[in-house]
């Protein structure tokens, strides 16, 4: 479903991304596990259009990504929950939730009960403004404007970021809800043991190359991995 | 359009009509003596300080970008409309229809600027696009020194006196009916999403470059007309006047008013352009007391006097049956 290939970033002299290539096929949780700038941000923004790509490609559902606006993008049904959240805070969540459609209405009173549903805490919180939610809620409700497009596959940019270990948890549960609906999802994590955890595959990248990549549980066994990223 | 609405526009254009007929009553009783003229010259001086304040809001409030070179587009809009109305005068237009050419003609020159200047810069954002402004502001002015249409660096005089109390009222009035339209559609809604959060609007598939070049033209385009009444009210004009100092004054009165109040614009100007007139005697501690104004507005009101409340004359109407309800005990 998505395709990146050979890819390269510069940040002027710095090289960020140096030939990244991965695959997500359909249906499946895909991880981008690494350090502190090791690229991952910056691979979730090139996909996005938010950066330039010196060289390689992206392509998604047979579109060529390098060659499409940002703004163009959650039409062609990839949705994007960016680091940090990014709700709008003068809003309502009921307001953040329309948001997410705005560049497809169509059905928005159905898709809208359906992420209620699932969030009943939005639901209880729908006429409040959303910089006043808790930082979990303000995650979910982040994800439920993401649904709100009706995404084929779902970019998630460090969602556990800041939670509590309990909602950290319970996030992920809901990734894993929302992937079983159908829908791709490619996961950028620092917390490696729980990303693993609910994935299919994952790549770990290392300044800008990826390093090591296999089966999630594959993954989660590699002796390099374990000594890196999950502490054992 | 339902009939609430309709209802709500009769009453606010009966009210904005009352207001006019008010003041040109005051003026034509002679209750100001000798001074009616000069009274009439500050109002409309307020009309157009109105205007500019308004469409910089759009800009600073609205859409939440700094901007530090209206002067600027006002100096484009007042030069461009003076030329046209210089040009054209003679030629068999009345006065009115003269004075509304000129102001067209400020607007769009001052719009395609907006356009121009926009495009490079709201790639950048916050101190970056508010250097960039005030780098255009001064390009314009020293242009404009040096330009021989526009009397190069001399004082360019002889315009018509075209802005009479009236006409600049009635065009600050269709001014700021637009732009409250504007604030309010769906465009409005958009580039206050993109104030709150950029990253989430183009996420969520908003152009955010187009909707911010297209404020920053309309902004731009107001604040020509603006420019254009100031010209025809002045009648002499010399690039200076629209310096630094009045790029900040103009966002001074943005800021007090409250930043993303229509409402805070009109009334932030309108007194901040009587409150010189009316401190003439302590000129000499005019800009000490603005200071001074400035400073307590942000300690205590950081959002500004009307922070983003708006007024509504349909509302406080509709409250007023029901507060005499309530005390009735009803």
């Amino acid at each position: 479903m998505l395709e990146v290939k050979d890819l390269h970033v510069n940040y002027g002299a710095v090289h960020a991304l140096n030939g990244i290539s991965l695959t997500v096929n359909d249906g499946e949780i895909v991880s981008l596990i690494g350090a502190n700038g090791a690229g991952k941000t910056t691979t979730l923004r090139t996909i996005t259009g938010l950066e330039k790509a010196a060289s390689g490609s992206v392509t998604f559902d047979g579109h060529d990504l390098t060659k499409v606006t940002p703004s163009k993008i959650i039409g062609l049904k990839l949705a994007h929950v960016p680091e940090g959240r990014h709700i709008f805070p003068q809003m309502t969540v009921e307001e953040n939730l329309e948001m997410g459609a705005y560049a497809d209405r169509s059905g928005m009173a159905e898709t809208m009960e359906a992420v209620y549903v699932r969030f009943p805490r939005l639901k209880e919180r729908r006429r409040q403004l959303a910089g006043t939610l808790s930082g979990g809620e303000q995650q979910m409700l982040a994800v439920g404007r993401a649904l709100m497009a009706k995404p084929k596959m779902i970019l998630m940019d460090e969602p556990s970021m800041g939670l509590s270990p309990l909602l950290v948890k319970e996030i992920f549960q809901i990734i894993r809800e929302v992937n079983q609906q159908g829908i791709t999802v490619l996961l950028v994590e620092q917390n490696a043991k729980m990303a693993l955890s609910i994935s299919d595959r994952a790549y770990v990248l290392e300044t800008g190359s990826i390093s090591i990549a296999g089966s999630a549980r594959e993954l989660l066994n590699d002796p390099r991995v374990k000594k890196a990223y999950l502490g054992q | 359009m339902d009939k609430r609405h309709k209802l709500s526009y009769l009453l606010n254009a009966v009210g904005v009509a009352a207001v006019f007929a008010l003041l040109m009553l005051l003026f034509a009783s002679g209750i100001f003596g000798t001074s009616t003229t000069y009274i009439q010259g500050i109002c409309t001086t307020a009309c157009y300080t109105i205007i500019m304040v308004a469409s910089l809001n759009l800009v600073v409030g609205f859409m939440g970008e700094f901007s530090l070179g209206h002067a600027g587009f006002v100096s484009v809009g007042a030069y461009a409309s003076a030329i046209v109305s210089g040009a054209l005068a003679g030629k068999g237009l009345p006065d009115v229809g003269l004075f509304l050419v000129a102001l067209l003609a400020g607007g769009i020159a001052a719009g395609v600027m907006g356009v121009l200047v926009g495009i490079p810069a709201l790639r950048l954002r916050g101190d970056y696009l508010a250097i960039v402004t005030m780098a255009f502001a001064e390009i314009i002015r020293v242009c404009f020194c040096n330009f021989s249409i526009t009397g190069g660096g001399k004082t360019m005089s002889g315009i018509l006196k075209l802005s009479t109390f009236p006409r600049a009222f009635w065009v600050m009035v269709v001014c700021v009916t637009v732009m409250f339209l504007f604030v309010r559609s769906k465009y409005g809604r958009t580039i206050q999403a993109i104030r709150e959060d950029y990253i989430a609007s183009s996420a969520a598939g908003i152009n955010v470059t187009f909707y911010k070049v297209l404020t920053f033209a309309i902004s731009a385009f107001f604040a020509g007309i603006g420019g254009g009444i100031y010209a025809h009210y002045m009648t002499a004009m010399i690039p200076t006047n629209f310096n630094f100092a009045y790029s900040a004054e103009l966002l001074s009165e943005v800021i007090i008013g409250g930043t993303g109040s229509l409402t805070g614009s009109i009334i932030g100007a309108a007194f901040l352009s009587a409150l010189p007139e009316v401190m003439r005697e302590f000129s000499t501690y005019r800009m000490l007391a603005y200071s001074v104004v400035l400073i307590l507005v942000m300690l205590f009101r950081p959002g500004g006097i009307f922070g983003r409340w708006e007024f509504s004359l349909t509302r406080t109407l509709g409250a007023l049956p029901r507060r005499r309800k309530a005390k009735e005990g009803v």
